[in-house]
């Protein structure tokens, strides 16, 4: 971290001066509080461990990986200063594109009768490119004209969701073959979720690509000025950021071994809101991937934690509001400690 | 000098020893003057000598830490714009305080419009009022026109229309032709004339000095926050305003480089981008320093930006030691090893919000310290290192918050950020705007440095004595054209504020 050797004009005292925990600390302990809260409420009111349950945990992430899918992606939009409302849309029309293309002979109506049986990289491809396309479609939009993300990304949503209904006028997508429905099965969605953070992970901290979306969120005229091709990089972070909206289309559908045109529904605000729970700020320039991860994972404990005390489902999402509101604020509290630090 | 007159009944607004510090500078020092009522009074002085915050005080968006207005004799304090309004003082800002998509009445009207007995607004009555204010001015402007629709000249009288409906007595106008075209300009004169012969009073703040003559009934000058003098127009010559307005002794610290000058590394010819900047030509030879010298508005900011290809010149040629180069994107001047430091270091220059090392890095990262897309993090931190390092930058290190850190310190780090680059053209605008006076010395003494080591440096200064100490040769602009190019031994500040003020 520190190989830079401070310069011998600074007084020792100011650099011993303490750096303080990653950012990720204080978003990690709230997990680990929620957690034990609900591990604490178990054995008072149903009389077993919440967190001593393997399959009980699986089934939590399994239950997020989906959300963690799209906010790897989302949270790199915002990081740029952006915002991506399409996601949840892109989930349901790249689950219909992928389901059509993953037929089994079984299918009675298949959507294109004559194509059955594909390989499995064709529904794969198809899902990813359809993604992407849609993402490249936002970035366009948001780089070359000077409409704000959120109407850009807002059209494309409600298109988006359009076009899923009209591919099959509305009917869903069955019959799907065995190896696309392994896709979902068992803890794939999981590998595949904690795959794409690491890979991005990685970007973000490691790559030029990362270093320039960082820049870019931070003062866009300033990334400018040095030489970075803004609009250029807008496209790419948006279009990552759809066909990781793609993947979890795949992802969805093969979990529910059939493509619907309402899958997806308000993904782009879970998955926002995993983001910001996890530090990323709206104004640009902040946020990271393992906020992001542990973000979703709050959204998990939450929602299985509320099932296992046998809560209502209202309750549920009263509290997910309120979570996300503190963090925010606490994120705030924080941002302004730091830099009145100096 | 001039002490304060006593109350004449015709005396408007008395400023009486006014004094205002910011951080680090004094802006005014014990300012006196007077403005009567039907009279304009011009303000004239260079960048930074406190005109602006004359004005600012007299409008109450800031308050003196020392002396006192009078109005028509009363003892006057502001605590706030309103309360400046209320007592009749309007000021009409450079950018102005319109709202684009509300009409011209609506405008004028704001927050005061005629209402019903229900509380909705009386459009026809709204417009008629605005129509006869208009016409009081001779404004030939409809009411209903969004502000939007209007030209800059248009949107001034709008402005003079709302302190006119505020029965404002006393205006003050910064820099009102600054925008305009000469018809238009003449046109705000005649309703000038018009409202002082109403009995208004003007501030007028001007860096022209033909309307001076035209306009005004006395001129003060202002110089590093002092009052110089102020006397009736007709008593003063140009050349007499502009010894006032420049006349400060040169202190010698500036670290003299010598002049060296390598073969031509950049040369401008017929660059044009209207209304910004029009036909400048010039040569800059490696191991130079070429001064760029100007008032505020004059186009060199632009001229840099079109240089570095941010915003690209419309017409004209760029040559890069002697080869043509098209500059239509920073890359593009970046791959020719162009560097640009801009004026606004919060605007376009830093990422307050990222670490020193991550705004140090930025524009490397096209180059040597990238592989396959991956940074080679440990070569980088120890170059940023060693730059910032070698810069003094104070920082406990380098992951320390940008927004932690002074201007002159913020400065250096955008300075280092380009050195990593090892420019060989190094435009530099404003280097030292809002710099501590250690840091400034730093600074200068780091140009001259990279100027012996063979950079060509072209560098837009608004301060005279830090273009006339570091120049080798000084360009002067003036309305986006070159009025000439002075070589060091014949520069001085009378003769550049005769070409940047025409």
């Amino acid at each position: 971290m520190s190989e830079a050797p401070a310069p011998p004009s600074v007084g020792s005292a100011a650099s011993a001066r303490a750096r303080g925990l990653p950012s990720e600390a204080s978003i990690l302990m709230v997990l680990v509080g929620l957690a034990l809260t609900f591990e604490l409420l178990g054995w008072i009111f149903v009389g077993q461990s919440f967190l001593f349950n393997a399959q009980r945990l699986v089934v939590m992430i399994l239950q997020v990986s989906v959300i963690g899918i799209i906010a790897v992606g989302v949270t790199q939009v915002i990081i740029s200063g952006g915002i991506d409302l399409s996601s949840g849309s892109v989930v349901a029309l790249t689950a219909m594109v992928a389901a059509s293309l993953a037929q089994s002979s079984d299918a009675v109506r298949a959507v294109y009768p004559a194509l059955i049986d594909l390989p499995l990289i064709v529904p794969l491809a198809a899902g990813l490119a359809v993604g992407a396309l849609a993402g490249l479609l936002n970035g366009t939009l948001i780089a070359w004209t000077s409409i704000p993300p959120f109407i850009a990304t807002l059209g494309v949503m409600v298109s988006a969701r359009g076009i899923a209904k009209w591919y099959t006028r509305g009917q869903p997508v069955s019959m799907l073959t065995d190896s696309y429905a392994d896709i979902g099965g068992g803890v794939v969605p999981v590998v595949i979720f904690l795959a794409t953070a690491l890979v991005f992970h990685v970007a973000l901290r490691y790559t030029r690509y990362g270093k320039f979306t960082y820049a870019i969120g931070a003062n866009a005229q300033a990334a400018r000025v040095s030489g970075i091709n803004v609009p250029r990089h807008l496209i790419v972070v948006y279009t990552i950021a759809g066909g990781l909206s793609g993947l979890a289309g795949i992802v969805t559908s093969a979990r529910a071994v059939s493509g619907q045109s309402g899958m997806g529904m308000m993904y782009e605000l879970d998955a926002i809101a995993a983001a910001v729970i996890g530090g990323a700020s709206l104004s640009g320039g902040v946020g990271r991937i393992t906020g992001t991860v542990i973000g979703t994972l709050i959204l998990g404990v939450v929602t299985s934690g509320f099932t296992f005390l046998r809560i209502d489902a209202y309750y549920q999402e009263i509290v997910k509001g309120a979570i996300i509101v503190v963090a925010v604020i606490a994120d705030q509290y924080r941002q302004r400690a730091r830099s009145r630090r100096a | 000098m001039a002490g304060p007159a006593p109350a004449a009944p015709q005396c408007l607004l008395e400023v009486r020893h006014v004094s205002k510090a910011f951080p680090g500078v004094v802006a005014l020092d014990d300012v006196s003057l007077s403005l009567k009522a039907g009279t304009v009074h011009a303000l004239m002085g260079e960048n930074g000598a406190g005109k602006s915050t004359l004005m600012k005080i007299i409008a109450g968006i800031y308050r003196p830490d020392e002396g006192e207005l009078r109005l028509r004799g009363r003892a006057l304090q502001l605590r706030s714009p309103m309360e400046a309004l209320h007592n009749g003082i309007a000021m009409i800002h450079q950018e102005l305080n319109l709202m684009p998509s509300m009409s011209v009445a609506e405008n004028v009207w704001i927050g005061r419009e005629p209402l019903n007995a229900c509380g909705i607004i009386r459009h026809r009555e709204l417009n008629a009022r605005t129509q006869a204010l208009l016409e009081r001015l001779q404004i030939d402007l409809d009411p209903r026109t969004p502000v939007r629709a209007l030209s800059v000249a248009a949107r001034q009288m709008v402005e003079i229309a709302k302190a006119l409906s505020r029965q404002s007595q006393l205006l003050i106008m910064d820099e009102p032709t600054s925008a305009l075209t000469d018809k238009e300009a003449q046109h705000l004169f005649t309703v000038i004339r018009e409202l002082t012969a109403q009995g208004t009073g003007v501030f007028y703040i001007t860096h022209r000095m033909d309307e001076l003559f035209e306009i005004a009934d006395e001129v003060s000058v202002l110089r590093d926050g002092r009052h110089i003098a102020t006397d009736r127009p007709d008593n003063l010559s140009r050349d007499a305003i502009i010894r006032m307005m420049v006349g400060r002794e040169l202190a010698r610290l500036f670290p003299c480089a010598p002049a060296n000058p390598g073969p031509v590394a950049l040369s401008a010819r017929a660059l044009n981008l209207p209304p910004k900047f029009h036909d400048v030509s010039f040569d800059l030879h490696a191991g130079e320093i070429l001064g760029v010298a100007g008032l505020i508005g004059a186009g060199r900011s632009q001229l840099a930006e079109a240089l570095f290809g941010l915003t690209p010149a419309s017409s004209g040629q760029i040559l890069i030691e002697g080869c043509e180069v098209r500059v239509d994107c920073p890359g593009a001047a970046m791959a020719r090893g162009v560097a640009l430091v801009t004026e606004d270091r919060k605007e376009s220059g830093c990422f307050l919000g990222l670490s020193v090392l991550e705004n140090l890095e930025i524009s490397v990262l096209t180059r040597e310290f990238v592989r396959l897309g991956f940074v080679r993090k440990g070569a980088l931190t120890r170059a940023c290192a060693a730059i910032s390092h070698s810069l003094r930058v104070k920082t406990p290190d380098l992951h320390e918050r940008m927004e932690n850190l002074s201007g002159g310190n913020q400065q250096k780090v955008l300075l280092g950020r380009w050195l990593l680059m090892q420019p060989k053209i190094l435009i530099l605008d404003e280097p030292t705007r809002g710099v501590d006076v250690g840091a400034k010395a730093e600074i200068h003494e780091l140009i001259s440095r990279l100027v012996a080591q063979g950079a060509a440096v072209l560098m837009i200064s608004s301060e005279m004595p830090e273009i006339l100490g570091m120049s080798h040769r000084i360009m002067v602009m003036h309305e986006g054209r070159v009025t000439g190019i002075l070589a060091r031994a014949e520069a001085d500040q009378v003769k550049i504020m005769n070409l940047a003020a025409r």
